[in-house]
This record gives C-alpha cells, sequence and structure tokens, in this order.
C-alpha cells in the first residue's frame, strides 16, 4: 500500500540528506572568522534602520490574498486534470466556465493595478503616519 | 440546459455582474454600468416572475430547487434589489460612489442570494450565503473615510465569520450524524440523535446570526449605521429574505415530520426576545437609521413567529411578510437616503427633521405611508402581512407568542410615528432648501408607495391574490 | 511497515505541535506549524485519503502559511512574553478547558486499540483523487461554479476595500 508513494518518500529522504550534507561541508571545510561587518544582514549594503516591523503598503496584503485566491483555482483543477479524459465534454466546460469567471476576476485585478508597483501608479498606498 | 434554465435569474445575474465588472476595468462610465445593472436585474426579475406560475423541481442533481418557494425568493429579492439600486443613483453620486465594481458587487452578491434563496443542499446553502455575505462586508465598508465605514465593515466581518465558523460546524455535524448533505436525504434518515441535535443547534446559531435576530443581533444597528443608506436598504431587505427563504426551505425540506418541534420551540423563544428586545431598544433612537436598524431586528422577529409556527400556513406568511418588508423598508431607507443627500451624511438625526415634511410634501407624505404600513395600519401591506404571521401562529396554537408580538407591533407605533411628528408638526430652527429628487428617484419611491397601498387593499378585492399564490405553493 | 510510518509522523506532528507553542520566536513557530501541517499530510495518506493529504499540503503548508508569515512580519508583534510570566484567571479557565478536551479525545478513542483502522476498499476507493474528480463536475457542479462566483467576489471586494479615493490629477488621495 505504501510502496506507490515510495518515490516521493525516496525524494525527500535525499532532500534531508543533501542539506544536511551541504551544511555540514560548508562548516567543516570553509574557514569561519566572524567580525562585525560580516555579521550585518547586508554586508555590503546599508545598515538597517529601525525595525522591519512597521507599517506596509496595502499592496503587498493583496498580493497574498490574490496568492490563496489563485492558489485555491489549482486546488479545483488538480482532480480535473487527472480525469477530464474519462468525463467528457461537460467536465471541460466546466472548467472552462469556472476559469473564465476567475479570469475576469484577474482582468480586472490587472487593470486596477494591483500588481502594477510602480510607485507613480500605485494608488493604493496607505496613508503615512 | 434544463438545469441553467431553472437557475436562470441567477445565471443572468452572474453574467451581467460579470460584464460589469470587466466594463468597469475598461473605464467604461458608471452611468453605463448603471444601466446595465437596472436592465440585467429586470431581466431577471421577468423570468422569475414568469417562473413562479411555472413547474418546479429540482436542478443541478438535488442541489437546487426551483419554482414555487424559490421562485417568489427571486422575485422578493429582485424587486428589493432593483428598488435599492434604482434609488442608490443619485445618493452614491453625493459620496464619490457612483462606481462600475460598486454596482458589480451588489450584482455577485445578488447571484449569493438567489443561490441561497433556492438552495437545497446544504453545500449551495453555504457558498450561496458565503457569497451574499463576503460581496456585503464589502459593501458595509464602502465609505472609507468615516469612523462609522470602518467600523460597520469590521465588526460585520469579523462576526460574520465568527458566525460561519459556527454554520460551517453545524452543516459538519449534520452530515456526520445522517451521511448526506442535501436537505430532502437529510429528511429521510434524520433521526433526533445528540449530533444531528448539536448540529441542529449550530446551523440555528449561523443562520439567527445572519437574520439578527436577538441574541445575535449586536452587529446589526452599527453596520446599517455605517453602510450608504440606500446599500442599507438591499442589506436590510433582500439579504434577509434570502437568508429566510433558505430558513423557510430547510425548515420545510430538511426536518423530519416528527422533529419540528424541537426546532420550533427554540425558534419561539428568539422570536419572543427578538421583537421584545428589537422594539424597546428602538424606542430609545434619536438616529433615525438606527432607528430603522432596531425596527428591522423587530421586523426579524415577528418573521420569527410564522417560523415558529412551522406550518404550511406559518411559511406562507413568511413569505408574504418578505414581500411586504421589502416593498415598505425600501421606501423608508429611500426617503432617508434623500434628505441625507441634500444635507451631508450625518443627517439622520431625528431632531434635524423638523419640519422637513412641508418642505418637499410628496417625500414627506411618502415616508409616512412607509411608516404607517411599517407600524402594521390596516390599509397598507405591513397590516396584511402581520396579519397572516399572527393568525397562522394563532391556528398552531401559539397564542402566547402572537399575543407578545402584537403587543410589541403596538409599542412598535411609538418610534415610527415620532418620525412623523418631527416630519409635520414641529418647526424647524434652520432654513433649509431641499433639492428636487430625480425623475427616476421619485417614480421608483412613488411606485413603492403605490405597491404598498396596492397589496394593503388586495386582500379585499375580488379577485384571487398574492397570498392565494404562495399558499398553492405548499397545498401540492 | 505502516504501523512505523504512523508512529514517525505521530511523533513528529506532535513533537512540531509543542515545538510551535513553545517557541519564543513567532517565525519559527509558524515554520514548525508547517512541518506539523506536512506531518497530518502524511497520516492522511496513510489513511488512503490521497486528495486529503494533497489539500492540506497545497492550502494549509503552502498558502496558509504564507499569509500567517506575512502576518507575522507586518504585526508589530516584538514582545513576545511567556505564558506564565503573569498568572490571570484566563489562563486557569484556557488550561482547564484543554482537560476537558483532552479527556473526551481521550474517551472518544478509548475503546480503539490498533493503532489504525482497517482501510477498508471502499474507503480506498472514495479517497483517491480520481473518485473526487467523477463527482465533483458533474454531482456538484452548481457548487463549483458557485465557487468561482466566491472567490472572484473576494477579490474584487478586497480591492474595493484597499483602494483609496483616485481624484482626477491622478494623485492619491
Amino acid at each position: 500500500m505504501l510502496e506507490q508513494y515510495m518515490p516521493i518518500i525516496v525524494l525527500l529522504g535525499v532532500a534531508l540528506v543533501l542539506a544536511i550534507i551541504l551544511m555540514s561541508l560548508s562548516r567543516i571545510v570553509g574557514p569561519f572568522r566572524p567580525n562585525k561587518t560580516k555579521l550585518n544582514p547586508y554586508e555590503s549594503g546599508m545598515d538597517p534602520v529601525g525595525q522591519a516591523r512597521d507599517r506596509y503598503s496595502i499592496a503587498f496584503y493583496l498580493v497574498a490574498m490574490e496568492f490563496i485566491v489563485f492558489d485555491l483555482e489549482v486546488v479545483f483543477i488538480y482532480p480535473w486534470a487527472v480525469a477530464f479524459m474519462q468525463h467528457g465534454v461537460g467536465t471541460f466546460f466546466a472548467m472552462v466556465v469556472f476559469i473564465v469567471i476567475l479570469f475576469i476576476g484577474l482582468i480586472y485585478t490587472l487593470k486596477k493595478g494591483t500588481l502594477d508597483w510602480d510607485m507613480k501608479n500605485i494608488k493604493f498606498e496607505a496613508t503615512k503616519n | 440546459m434544463h438545469d441553467i434554465i431553472a437557475f436562470l435569474p441567477g445565471v443572468i445575474i452572474a453574467v451581467v455582474g460579470l460584464i460589469a465588472l470587466l466594463m468597469e476595468a475598461y473605464k467604461k462610465s458608471a452611468d453605463q454600468i448603471y444601466g446595465l445593472t437596472i436592465a440585467g436585474i429586470l431581466a431577471a426579475l421577468g423570468v422569475a416572475i414568469a417562473a413562479l406560475f411555472g413547474d418546479s423541481g429540482t436542478a443541478f442533481t438535488g442541489m437546487i430547487v426551483y419554482g414555487g418557494v424559490a421562485s417568489f425568493g427571486a422575485v422578493v429579492i429582485l424587486l428589493g434589489s432593483l428598488f435599492s439600486v434604482v434609488v442608490s443613483r443619485d445618493y452614491l453620486m453625493e459620496i464619490d460612489l457612483h462606481r462600475g465594481d460598486v454596482y458589480s458587487m451588489i450584482l455577485l452578491s445578488i447571484v449569493g442570494m438567489l443561490a441561497l434563496a433556492s438552495a437545497n443542499d446544504l453545500i449551495s446553502f453555504f457558498l450561496g450565503l458565503e457569497t451574499m455575505s463576503i460581496c456585503l462586508y464589502v459593501i458595509a465598508g464602502l465609505i472609507k473615510d468615516k469612523k462609522t465605514g470602518a467600523e460597520a465593515a469590521l465588526k460585520y466581518f469579523l462576526l460574520g465569520a465568527f458566525a460561519t465558523g459556527f454554520l460551517l460546524y453545524g452543516i459538519a455535524l449534520i452530515y456526520g450524524a445522517t451521511g448526506h448533505t442535501n436537505l430532502t436525504e437529510i429528511a429521510a434518515v434524520a433521526e433526533p440523535t445528540l449530533m444531528f441535535m448539536g448540529g441542529s443547534a449550530l446551523l440555528l446559531v449561523g443562520i439567527f446570526f445572519k437574520i439578527g435576530a436577538v441574541p445575535f443581533h449586536m452587529w446589526t444597528p452599527d453596520v446599517y449605521q455605517g453602510t450608504p443608506t440606500t446599500l442599507t436598504a438591499f442589506m436590510a431587505t433582500a439579504a434577509k429574505s434570502a437568508t429566510f427563504v433558505a430558513f423557510v426551505l430547510i425548515m420545510s425540506r430538511m426536518l423530519p415530520e416528527s422533529d419540528t418541534d424541537i426546532w420550533t420551540n427554540v425558534i419561539q423563544v428568539v422570536a419572543i426576545l427578538t421583537m421584545v428586545v428589537g422594539n424597546l431598544i428602538a424606542l430609545a433612537q434619536d438616529n433615525v437609521k438606527r432607528m430603522l436598524a432596531y425596527s428591522s431586528i423587530a421586523h426579524a422577529g415577528y418573521l420569527l413567529v410564522g417560523l415558529a409556527a412551522g406550518t404550511p400556513e406559518g411559511f406562507t406568511g413568511v413569505l408574504y411578510y418578505l414581500f411586504a418588508y421589502t416593498v415598505m423598508n425600501v421606501g423608508a431607507f429611500s426617503v432617508i437616503a434623500y434628505y441625507e443627500r441634500n444635507k451631508g451624511l450625518d443627517f439622520t438625526e431625528i431632531e434635524s427633521y423638523a419640519g422637513l415634511g412641508f418642505k418637499f410634501p410628496l417625500m414627506g407624505v411618502l415616508l409616512s405611508i412607509f411608516l404607517f404600513s411599517l407600524v402594521g395600519i390596516p390599509p397598507f401591506v405591513g397590516f396584511v402581512g402581520k396579519y397572516y404571521v399572527f393568525a397562522a401562529a394563532i391556528n398552531a396554537g401559539l397564542i402566547p407568542l402572537a399575543i407578545i408580538g402584537v403587543l410589541a407591533s403596538a409599542a412598535s407605533a411609538y418610534y415610527y410615528l415620532r418620525v412623523m411628528v418631527y416630519l409635520f408638526f414641529k418647526d424647524s430652527h434652520k432654513e433649509y432648501s431641499l433639492k428636487p429628487a430625480s425623475l427616476l428617484f421619485s417614480s421608483a419611491v412613488v411606485l413603492m408607495a403605490a405597491l404598498t397601498l396596492y397589496y394593503g387593499i388586495e386582500p379585499v378585492l375580488p379577485f384571487s391574490g398574492l397570498i392565494e399564490l404562495i399558499s398553492s405553493y405548499y397545498s401540492l | 511497515m505502516e504501523t512505523y510510518a504512523f508512529v514517525l509522523l505521530a511523533v513528529l506532528a506532535i513533537a512540531t505541535a509543542l515545538g510551535m507553542i513553545l517557541n519564543k520566536n513567532t517565525v519559527n513557530s509558524a515554520l514548525l506549524l508547517v512541518l506539523n501541517l506536512v506531518s497530518i499530510a502524511g497520516v492522511y495518506l496513510l489513511l488512503q485519503a490521497q486528495f486529503l493529504a494533497l489539500i492540506q499540503i497545497l492550502v494549509y503548508a503552502g498558502a496558509i502559511m504564507v499569509l500567517f508569515l506575512f502576518v507575522i512580519m507586518l504585526l508589530n508583534v516584538d514582545e513576545e512574553e511567556s505564558l506564565f510570566d503573569k498568572f490571570r484567571i484566563k489562563y486557569l479557565v484556557a488550561f482547564l478547558l484543554g482537560v476537558v478536551i483532552f479527556g473526551q479525545i481521550l474517551y472518544s478513542l478509548g475503546g480503539v486499540t490498533d493503532m489504525l483502522p482497517e482501510v477498508s476498499s471502499e474507503m480506498v476507493q472514495i479517497g483517491t483523487v480520481e473518485a473526487i474528480a467523477e463527482v465533483f463536475y458533474t454531482d456538484y457542479l452548481f457548487a463549483f461554479e458557485m465557487t468561482a462566483i466566491l472567490l472572484t467576489a473576494a477579490v474584487v471586494g478586497a480591492l474595493l476595500i484597499a483602494q483609496y479615493k483616485v481624484k482626477d490629477s491622478g494623485e492619491t488621495e
């Protein structure tokens, strides 16, 4: 019963072992002489000012939310992709309608400029305070 | 194909809603989208009215019902939506919200309501309810530069999401107890086990929240106050009607004959609480919008009286009352929106209504008609609706419930008539000049008043009326 | 073989769950939660619920966790205080409720002696992706299309709420 998942288990195992090997190799083989500059978050960039936890533009939230919506779309497409050959044209058109409806939402999003991050065009800028 | 025709009003509205979205994306003018919205709702309304006289049955492999109660629900929802959208234009223009995406949001919300009002399966019930609610959360938060708008959206969303959790858990328990989500299949196998009862209780909590029945009513006044007034009308009528029609469908189809008692006992208690608390708090309100919010809680209580009867007569009364409530409530909110449009958004305190009745007599008279009807005074439709609901309760043996209902509704006369006293019998301290209402707006409000009057006297007319049509759905 | 896999996954799930609530660093907590969700997905696989396992990883470990990390990053939650710093009555109530629920779970599991229930061939049949696809786009077509409307409404609604009024000059207000 579990045999069918063997490739996945092997893959997970390889990933785990590889990660451990790479991390320990770099620690063992490479030189490790820390100093203050090297431990900066951005070694050759600006010093970070203040905390990362500040008020962010709402555009970030919108992108996160759209990711979830279209991730859910994938959940619906996945079983369809497995089985639509067996179930005739009805199933096919059911999915077409589904995708078209969501696509209209996407067009609206694009036209309203949610994914347009050019600062001049951003209409979602949170008020500064 | 048969399935699509069965859900044709919903399909029309969905297509129009998506087209409106595209038009907004391609920067078509708001007036075009507004026109399209009204045309779409009219088309769907026509189809729904035609379906009132057609056959009924189930479609989409039992997921929805069509014809009969579902069609009547669709007519009421679309009627409420139509009037709210028609009167919205001037008001929304005033507050910079006359925009295409607002209308497409309304349309998508109507799709959810239509699905909800024809649900024959707990899954389609849930999806319809959620589609409707998500759009309403957004509509509640449309006024962004005022605290009340943000408060309305946040409160509605958080509490609504919480109530949805109860509802889903209830559905899961009912599914666990019976192994079905289809209402009729549940009715065939349901037994009053602990799990089924627990599921029903949680389902009821979810529904009571959405209709704003009393232990779960806290969100109503703040949300109604923060929402743009004409859209408050949409929320208070169409959304409430959709949920009540779904409630009727669940009660009449899901519960096995022997088990209705357990539900009706709960509903009786909630109905008493809702009528008493809603009316009592409304007495103390000085803000007309909040007063109407509490009065809508009270009206949910009267509707619950019909459901508590649990008989076909009771369900008929509820459906009729939904129609009556929709017509008179949208009317009342429209006139308030008219006053607000002239004097700014804060113009909802009752003192500021002093003397307004004579400034623009048409609107004053119309508001009085709607308020009389909301009280339930004879020549208006509100009286007829209340009569059917309370008569059903008395015939079902719930005489104390009916008495409390009549007393509560008598108390409601105070706060409705108080508005009229301010309109006509108080002198205003300031000089106001009211802008004339647009022709479209006035004719819509006059039409609503005409419906309020016509259906108020229809029962004494010789030919068979609306109530016979509704009760014929249950005589099959 | 199944028993070993189950023990491994169960221990992993409990350990990561404990790690999540005891860890003081919220980001580490979130990552431990990912591991927890993945091991639960493994348990679903052992029960032959392929589709559920897949959804668990795709939606919960994927999308929902992204949102969690996002919220952690953007909210001001830098004052991580220990649960037991301040003793309040609500912690006691919460603890008692937890004990009650734990007792309920133990009670309902009391009759079960095997580690994994026998997975009947019928259960294998309904858990596969094919079986779900078979009813999903036919019997539940209405729900399927309503979901599309629901998701679209959510996208548009979020945008409407997020938009600030744009003046004619194109400047943000």
